[in-house]
């Protein structure tokens, strides 16, 4: 970080004081002037928080999908596939047992599973490969929608979200002030906030794992030099089966997230394959802090968007990515390889 | 009986090349239906019910024998040409009864003002535009369109309900406004007020913006989306803990919605829609077709009840039926007298009679339901009341509905609506 400051003392000014700006818009009561010009103050902190939100399942889903992506360079277009096998199963469990929180481990082992047989059986036949792993993927998400249309149908289900979670919380941002001083503090959806908690540990825990620990190392060294690191003696094959796994499972859990706080339904696949696509591109490949930064950016950008330019929201999305790939094709965080 | 139906496909499609040679004894319907896409299980149900209707006449209509070809679209207007120009050219096709979507509507209108010596009944699209602007003289519809649709809903919140400050979240598309025009003209005519209106587009999946961003002062909020959008709204208006009442458009409480797992449909519980039928309309008419219908095929073939594109695919067919039996099978002189006989029909359906305006467009019943949680926990939709002689200009004269506009995000303008209601 002080690198960063030392070398770009300009960004670094402009950063600070968007990031002081924001935080002014979110915590100080807004003058009339202002609620003229943006619209109400619960408004602005709702699209803000959805956007936030939003962004923690883009990056549960995405997270998944850079590691595969771009520590492995597994070209892995099934990885919607498991986010709506994760969420159709985590409906299963939730309904079965009554318990939402039980399906959370229950499917991490599942749909991780699926992804150890996945990395087991198909890309380890294909290493370096990237048309075929493409194609062979593309089938795979095929074969896997049909399979989950004949099972559960093409209706839609939503996750019920436990009692304790149900409903608003209150959060202490002051969302308004009536007329005789009393303070309206802001109400939001308690299983949002509660999942955007839950993502960002879950954020924390992986860099935490990939820089801190003998694993991440292990990992980070057989993406540079594979080779190498095999004839060091590790056993290569079975470190990136755990990161498939890993992977696999998040998106996952991912599903039952998305199912919890949108719906699930055919189709619904290949959309949280695409976010998860923009997110790495906009991130970088490879990079945790970046999918979080992506997510958050594209999160963003859809809820602001659909609140305060409806008509424009879906092409936001699209153009910020085009604005990355001209001006940093790596990403926001990647590396040049 | 799908064997019976591809068996009749492939007959047909073997008897291609003498179609052409003109058999004076029978007359060919062309069934233009989607089979892909969205509404695929609709479509089905529509040539389901094509069959009920010739069934119940026994393949007979003006002393000859009806035979029919079907076409498959996926619902894209370009496909629904296509397929129809296959009809009419290698099928020889004298009548085509479809399409089914709005876009498709539309396409086929163009359509068939190149072909003007032959006809085309309108299966269940519900353009505005279809049949009013700059409409064919051979395209009919007997069927009501989207904005009718929408018509007595209004009415009904304000009188029955007493709401009458209501925002407005709709689908960012032609149904989506034409819907709501249906809407709109009618509860602003009654006295109503629409605060603020949100438009969104389709396929949203997070509304909690536009939730948080609803009036406070309101009676209620008028849903203008369906399918998996209005799941999505739905799920998020309980977790953000609102609970304002709703009014829903025509899509908003249909099977989708009400077939949907999980709790996220239990927050429209007492929503009133409106639309072409009540699944429990008591009437006789009503009655018998549903029976008819579920002894016709056995149950896992079918739904429980016909739905909207099958009910509208037999009252189309009922209609060229009825006008073939009037001119006696007489489609020659470019099907002049069928074309009149059709125009002038006052036709007994199984929604109420239904009459035909100088477009060629319907006027007939709009229902009122309310969505109510039936014996075993499931959501159904529940009659509450009906309007009938809906015409095309929903009470205005023609120069009045002109002057509207057509339907767009700012079309109908409330206020005027009102002043001119007195």
């Amino acid at each position: 970080m002080p690198g960063f400051v030392g070398r770009h003392p300009f960004w670094s000014l402009v950063i600070a004081v968007l990031a002081a700006l924001l935080l002014w818009l979110v915590f100080a009561p807004w003058p009339p002037g202002l609620e003229q010009m943006l619209g109400r103050k619960r408004v602005f902190l709702n699209a803000l928080f959805g956007g936030i939100t939003l962004g923690a399942l883009y990056f549960l889903v995405a997270s998944g999908f850079t590691l595969i992506f771009g520590l492995m360079r597994n070209v892995n277009l099934a990885h919607g596939s498991l986010y709506l096998f994760g969420g159709y199963l985590g409906f299963e469990i939730s309904e079965a047992t009554g318990s939402w929180l039980l399906a959370f481990p229950v499917v991490f082992i599942v749909v991780g599973l699926l992804g150890l047989l996945l990395q087991h059986f198909v890309f380890r036949r294909m290493e370096g490969e990237e048309l075929r792993q493409t194609m062979v993927t593309i089938g795979l998400s095929v074969v896997l929608a049909d399979l989950m249309l004949w099972w559960w149908g093409g209706q839609s289900y939503t996750i019920f979200a436990p009692d304790w979670l149900s409903g608003p919380t209150t959060l202490p941002i002051i969302s308004s002030v009536r007329e005789g001083g009393e303070i309206v503090y802001l109400r939001y959806p308690a299983v949002r906030m509660a999942i955007l908690v839950a993502a960002i540990v879950i954020g924390v825990g992986m860099w935490l794992l990939l820089n801190r620990t003998r694993v991440g190392m292990l990992i980070r060294a057989g993406v540079d030099d594979r080779e190498m690191l095999a004839a060091s003696g590790v056993r290569i094959q079975y470190v990136f089966l755990a990161v498939f796994a890993f992977g696999a499972g998040l998106a996952g859990i991912a599903g039952i997230v998305g199912g919890t706080f949108q719906s699930l339904s055919p189709g619904e696949d290949t959309r949280f394959l695409l976010a998860s696509l923009v997110v790495v591109i906009v991130g970088g490949m490879g990079s945790i802090p970046g999918a979080a930064i992506g997510a958050l950016v594209i999160g963003l950008s859809e809820q602001l968007g659909l609140v305060y330019a409806p008509t424009y929201s879906v092409v936001f999305t699209f153009l910020i990515m085009a604005a990355v790939l001209a001006f940093r094709p790596q990403g926001l965080l990647g590396r040049a390889r | 009986m799908r064997k019976a139906f591809l068996a009749t496909a492939m007959a047909a499609a073997v008897a291609l090349p003498t179609a052409a040679m003109a058999q004076d004894d029978t007359i060919k319907l062309g069934v233009l239906v989607a089979l892909e896409g969205a509404f695929a299980e609709g479509g089905k149900d529509s040539v389901r019910n094509v069959e009920l209707a010739l069934q119940q006449h026994d393949f007979m209509a003006g002393g000859k024998t009806i035979e029919y070809v079907v076409a498959p679209s996926d619902t894209t207007p370009d496909t629904a040409v296509r397929q129809a120009r296959k009809l009419i050219e290698q099928d020889g096709v004298d009548i085509i009864i479809g399409p089914l979507s709005g876009s498709e509507g539309i396409a086929m209108r163009d359509y068939a003002k190149t072909i003007p010596d032959k006809t085309v009944i309108n299966g269940i699209s519900g353009a505005l535009e279809t049949t009013w602007v700059d409409p064919a003289d051979n395209f009919f519809r007997f069927n009501l369109d989207g904005a009718q649709w929408g018509a007595g809903l209004g009415t009904y919140v304000v009188e029955e309900k007493g709401w009458d400050r209501v925002a407005t979240v709709a689908a960012d598309y032609s149904f989506g406004y034409t819907n709501f025009l249906g809407f709109a003209v009618d509860f602003c005519r009654a006295g109503g007020e629409i605060v603020e209106r949100f438009w969104v587009p389709l396929g949203s999946s997070d509304f909690g913006g536009v939730i948080a961003a609803m009036p406070d002062d309101i009676d209620a909020i008028y849903l203008g989306v369906g399918g998996t959008d209005a799941i999505n709204f739905l799920n998020q208006y309980r977790q953000a803990g609102a609970d304002t009442n709703l009014i829903g458009g025509t899509i908003m409480a249909d099977q989708t919605v009400l077939t949907s797992r999980g709790r996220a449909k239990q927050a429209l519980i007492g929503t009133p829609t409106s639309g072409a039928l009540a699944e429990d309309n008591p009437d006789p008419a009503w009655q018998d077709y549903v029976q008819a219908y579920q002894d016709a095929f056995p149950e896992d073939e079918r739904f429980p009840t016909p739905s909207l594109f099958g009910v509208g695919y037999y009252i189309a067919t009922l209609a060229a039926i009825e006008a073939l039996n009037q001119v006696d099978g007489d489609l020659g002189n470019g099907q002049q007298a069928f074309q009149e006989a059709l125009a002038n029909l006052s036709l007994e359906t199984p929604l109420g009679t239904v009459e035909l305006n100088e477009n060629r467009q319907a006027s007939g019943t709009v229902y009122i339901n309310e969505v109510q949680e039936g014996p075993d926990g499931n959501l159904v939709n529940v009659m509450v009341g009906k309007k009938e002689g809906v015409n095309q200009t929903l009470g205005m004269t023609p120069e009045e509905f002109r002057a509207m506009g057509l339907p767009s995000r700012d079309t109908p303008d409330c206020e005027a609506l009102a002043a001119s209601a007195g």
